[in-house]
């Protein structure tokens, strides 16, 4: 029987990017807000000081900042006609735990999406036609467009001090930015980080082709940085062990280093970690929700009352909570009805290895951080005609080299044999001259009608709970899109030099076991019409308005960017509609 | 271990009348503790934690074809490569912790990943055993490790191409962990095992965890000239076994 906690205004579920941010802003505007963590409490100088943070071993190989499969997992398979199995160690994205999230052991990538993602479905149809698209492609818009959320990006950027040269300032396009990224109201915080020498390469050879490189957006600091809620950041010095670790220097963006410290001091908040949320409550009209149940990490099941809830955990279990709890109809992909579990969407991600020559180029692979990288956004979203290629979509695509950790990456030419005297040679002549980009081409996964979630039959979490169903694979659009764009990737790599180019094309089907990105999207999608979405413009439940769901399982397809800039811009559009409208009127913000 | 029972605790918290966690309520100050609530573990060199004997005299014949001698680098198995393996399956890894291992266990698609209910040190007992009786039965009535190193290869070779199967185990399984764990062995930090001597780092020239770059993101195309430092500092300082 649960024990019954005192009452708050708000209940938090996960204490990631988007909990966080939802906590600073409602405890901001005087509310009692108590956020529930299903993993540890994290922080710098007790989880990943630099004397131990950069292990590849244990963080890297072994996943020790992750959620652990024996807690909770998923299961998986391609198509509706197949068994899904259970994931039982993870591959293709690594879902986060504890407190500060993905945020802690990201690579700090900032993006902002395209003006016309957030209208995709318009957009293309007014460009190409309805015809152009494949039937079964269920691609929406938002209900929410860039410039309504444009000052929320720029609030996260401000808040992290990311660092990046701006390519368009109200309109006014700057050389050395992104010439194709939506109008930004002022310049990055801090100035793009410096690039190693394979970064500067690829940048010389792209705009020897005609394109215009810029530097990534990066969350791992050029300069030290105080952020608007008096918390500071160190600059960032490449030690190349960014994503999959913590940062031990306060130098990467996260909750931790940018927002918990200045939360904490809110008298009005409280958070709780090792108790993970069961079930969202409801009154009997199934209209309203009364609160949380969680269970602590000593097995004790305790019930928070609350006013309002936000639902911050990762994607599939933001959608596995709403079929757990009953909120929502769930997707049907037979009768094409239903709303929780539809527009599931990952990432088409592909890279390609260069080989140059040995002692003629030393591109020291372990100076780097999580988002450096010199990138091309010529062939992204719809920045390109798609119309002689039978695609859409597109892709972001640099030198993004992350790391030369040795045991990730130490790539070898085709043929070497995979051990022996002549494989243990080749590591050694390649190491320094041969480059291995993270997510050379960062391409976009639209949503479709047989790409969804449920909860499946036969396997169950620790507490007899169903696990989330996955149900993925690849389209022919992704492939085609995948195919043209990592071409046009190994051209530079090519241009650059190298001796040799192995392009890696993302092919089908889905594989579960290859990691792409820890991006997957969609599940609980925003939207302008109740009947082909779980939330409105402002992140709020249509079918229970006192729950908000923040985070990327609302958008109703992935674009070619990373998502936490989006995600954390909505974030803070959806707490300033909870803070100026809902407080005062609780209830549907929507009346549709 | 302080690491692995913090590591162990806090994932396997429902199991009965262990844990170590707690569920804690945090406001007003960002909790501080002057220790590391995750510090590592060095594995120190000693006799062997996981093998037997014989066990281990055939995993220092496999690492040292894996990853061979040379005039310049030593083999997997001077690296240390089979200590490190011997402590991983000692640990969590070798009994797979933290993994979803509740059935059933049905056999999927390539693209399911994993479906075994096998642990890594069942699958190392018994890919050890069954090589041995493979040899003991087709090679003259040898032990793997008594085998020449050019028939030891030959029998690795066939195994990776799928021609030799075990009755046990899954013969080409036991090699793909041979081939993940091998190199994690020689490439790792020393913390765990492996990499005696940073040999695998000096080989390759990775400065290991120097963790600032600062004077030396803008000097392009010149090699980095430092040796390597470790978590346990540098390898002039790594215990020497026996």
């Amino acid at each position: 029987m649960a024990r019954k906690l005192p009452a708050k205004d708000v209940a938090i579920i996960g204490l990631g990017w988007t909990g966080s941010i939802m906590a600073y802003e409602l405890a901001d505007a005087g509310l009692e807000v108590i956020a529930i963590e299903r993993g540890p409490w994290r922080n710098t100088p007790t989880d990943f000081p630099p004397n131990f943070a950069p292990d590849e071993l244990r963080y890297r190989i072994r996943h020790e900042l992750f959620l652990r499969p024996e807690q909770t997992t998923f299961t998986f398979r391609n198509k509706m006609d197949q068994t899904a199995l259970p994931i039982r160690t993870w591959g293709a994205f690594m879902p986060p735990n504890g407190v500060g999230g993905g945020g802690v052991h990201w690579n700090a990538e900032t993006w902002r999406f395209l003006p016309s993602d957030f209208v995709l479905r318009t957009h293309l149809t007014q460009r190409y036609g309805a015809g152009f698209l494949p039937e079964d492609m269920t691609i929406q818009d938002w209900g929410v467009t860039y410039d309504e959320i444009e000052p929320y990006y720029d609030r996260f950027e401000y808040l992290c001090g990311t660092s990046g040269q701006a390519g368009n300032i109200k309109g006014k396009i700057i050389d050395g930015g992104n010439p194709f990224e939506g109008p930004r109201s002022r310049p990055y915080p801090t100035p793009p980080q410096d690039q190693p020498f394979s970064h500067t390469l690829f940048a010389k050879a792209a705009r020897d082709l005609g394109y215009k490189p810029f530097p990534q957006p990066s969350g791992n600091l050029s300069r030290p940085y105080q952020n608007p809620l008096g918390v500071r950041l160190g600059p960032c010095t490449f030690c190349g062990f960014c994503e999959w670790f913590g940062c031990g220097n306060y130098s990467k963006a996260s909750p931790q280093t940018t927002i918990l410290p200045a939360l904490l001091r809110k008298p009005t908040f409280s958070a709780r970690d090792n108790s993970e949320v069961t079930r969202i409550n409801l009154d009997g009209t199934g209209k309203r929700a009364t609160g949380v149940t969680f269970v602590d990490a000593e097995g004790n099941e305790w019930e928070q009352p609350a006013d309002l809830v936000i639902l911050s955990a990762y994607t599939i279990f933001n959608v596995q909570l709403l079929l757990l709890s009953g909120i929502g109809k769930p997707y049907d992909p037979v009768a094409n009805a239903g709303v929780i579990g539809r527009n599931f969407s990952h990432q088409t991600i592909s890279s390609v290895d260069s080989f140059f020559e040995p002692g003629k180029f030393i591109f020291n692979p372990f100076i780097a951080s999580g988002a450096i990288g010199m990138c091309i956004d010529e062939f992204n979203g719809d920045n390109f005609d798609h119309g002689p290629h039978g695609f859409v979509g597109g892709a972001y695509m640099g030198q993004v080299q992350t790391n030369g950790r040795p045991i990730e990456t130490t790539p070898v030419p085709p043929g070497t044999p995979r051990w022996g005297a002549a494989w243990k040679k080749a590591v050694k002549e390649n190491y320094l001259s041969a480059l291995k980009p993270g997510t050379g081409v960062h391409g976009s996964m639209y949503s479709y009608r047989d790409v969804y979630m449920d909860l499946d039959p036969t396997y169950k979490d620790r507490f007899g709970r169903p696990l989330a169903r996955i149900t993925m694979d690849f389209h022919d659009n992704e492939i085609k899109q995948n195919a043209f764009l990592t071409d046009k990737f190994a051209e530079i790599f090519q241009a650059m030099g190298a001796k040799q180019v192995v392009k890696h094309y993302r092919k089908g089907p889905y594989d579960v076991t290859q990691y792409q990105t820890t991006h997957l999207c969609g599940g609980a999608i925003m939207g302008t019409d109740r009947n082909t979405s779980a939330i409105n413009r402002y992140l709020q439940c249509w079918d229970v308005p006192n729950l908000f769901v923040t985070g990327a399982s609302g958008f109703p397809q992935n674009a070619g960017y990373n998502p936490t800039g989006t995600l954390a811009a909505l974030a803070f559009w959806a707490a300033n509609a909870i803070r100026t409208h809902y407080l005062k009127n609780p209830g549907q913000l929507i009346n549709a | 271990m302080i690491h692995r029972r913090k590591f162990l605790l806090s994932t396997a918290i429902w199991l009965a009348g262990t844990s170590l966690t707690r569920a804690t309520v945090i406001r007003n100050d960002m909790p501080w503790d002057p220790f590391p609530s995750s510090a590592p573990q060095m594995e120190r060199p000693g006799p062997w934690q996981f093998f037997t004997a014989d066990e281990a005299r055939t995993m220092e014949a496999i690492v040292d074809r894996i990853i061979p001698p040379d005039p310049e680098t030593p083999g997997g198995k001077d690296a240390g490569c089979a200590v490190f393996i011997d402590r991983q399956l000692k640990g969590p890894y070798g009994s797979s912790e933290g993994l979803y291992m509740l059935g059933p266990f049905i056999k999927g698609t390539k693209e399911q990943g994993p479906q075994s209910s096998l642990t890594p040190a069942e699958l190392y007992r018994k890919g050890l055993a069954a090589l041995d009786t493979y040899c003991k039965v087709n090679r003259g009535g040898k032990a793997f490790a008594d085998l020449s190193t050019d028939e030891q290869d030959d029998v690795l070779k066939q195994i990776e191409a799928g021609k030799i199967k075990f009755d046990e185990v899954d013969a080409e399984g036991f090699f793909s962990a041979l081939l993940q764990n091998v190199p994690e062995g020689f490439f790792s930090d020393p913390i765990h095992g492996g990499n005696r001597d940073m040999a695998g780092w000096k080989m390759i020239g990775f400065p290991g965890i120097r963790y600032d770059y600062r004077d030396w993101v803008n000097r392009h195309n010149e090699r980095y000239p430092y040796p390597p430092v470790g978590i346990g500092g540098r390898s002039d300082w790594t215990p020497r076994k026996g």
